[in-house]
């Protein structure tokens, strides 16, 4: 089975690319292939723990830590982007690495296919 | 041992969003990649302005009176210390009435000898069909 990467920078709310890539990693590893997940820029959002649930936006906790528990998914936030947005170590969802962006590119290396989904 | 190269292109305006400054720092962070790969293998970055990205190239960037951040023009020149691959489509530098000598062209001010090089955009698609990865920006 493949290994896809896919990158991330737009935001949690205010967009709806983060929710599309999601249930892409979702639908990717119940394929059976396994994803590393790359949040950066706005995109850190996602990595912030105790996100409340409301109807009109995409909620996407819940997806994560079952998609975490398969253990062919690894999510990591750009440290520098999550820091500069006052989303701090303490405030990151069980399971979410961070890194520098650096982990990405390696994450990219040995890939099958890098998705890079752009920002705003 | 391997080199994998990832193409990152810049066609976003500087400054107003968060885009052009994203694709800088993710092809300088290719210089550390190695602490995560196996000896030998590395990543090469090519760093490549189309369309309105080739605006983040103006010199006399004043981007830290203006809004109080490093400018693009900074980044640009540490990507070209740091010996990345960069190029700037001549086409687009055209549309813009854009000379070689309104661009950041070198960063020998801080002691960098790599160039940047106004090419063809026929030669940045030859550089994107030879990358394993594509990153727009």
């Amino acid at each position: 089975m493949a290994k896809l990467t896919i990158g991330v920078f737009s935001s949690l709310v205010g967009s709806l690319s983060l929710d599309f890539a999601v249930k892409l990693a979702d639908a990717a590893v119940k394929k059976g292939h396994s994803v590393d997940f790359w949040v950066s820029g706005n995109a850190t959002m996602l990595s912030k723990k105790e996100q409340r649930a409301f109807k009109d936006y995409s909620a996407l906790q819940k997806t994560l830590q079952e998609l975490m528990k398969t253990g062919n998914f690894q999510a990591t936030a750009c440290e520098a982007c999550a820091e500069a947005r006052g989303y701090h170590k303490e405030d990151t969802m069980e399971g979410f690495q961070r890194h520098s962006m650096d982990w990405y590119l390696a994450s990219g290396f040995s890939a099958d296919r890098v998705l890079h989904i752009g920002g705003d | 041992m391997a080199i994998k190269k990832i193409a990152f292109i810049v066609k976003s305006l500087p400054y107003k969003t968060e885009a052009s400054r994203l694709a800088l720092t993710h092809a300088i962070a290719s210089q550390t990649v190695e602490i995560y790969l196996e000896d030998g293998d590395n990543v090469e970055p090519v760093l490549a302005f189309i369309g309105d990205g080739v605006l983040n190239c103006l010199k006399d960037q004043k981007a830290m009176n203006a809004y109080g951040v490093t400018s693009l023009e900074q980044h640009l020149k540490n990507s070209l210390l740091l010996d990345l691959k960069v190029l700037i489509c001549k086409e687009d530098i055209g549309k813009f009435s854009l000379s070689e000598d309104s661009l950041i062209m070198d960063a020998e001010d801080i002691g960098g000898e790599t160039k940047a090089n106004i090419v063809p955009f026929s030669e940045i698609m030859k550089e994107m069909e030879s990358a394993n990865h594509l990153m727009f920006f």
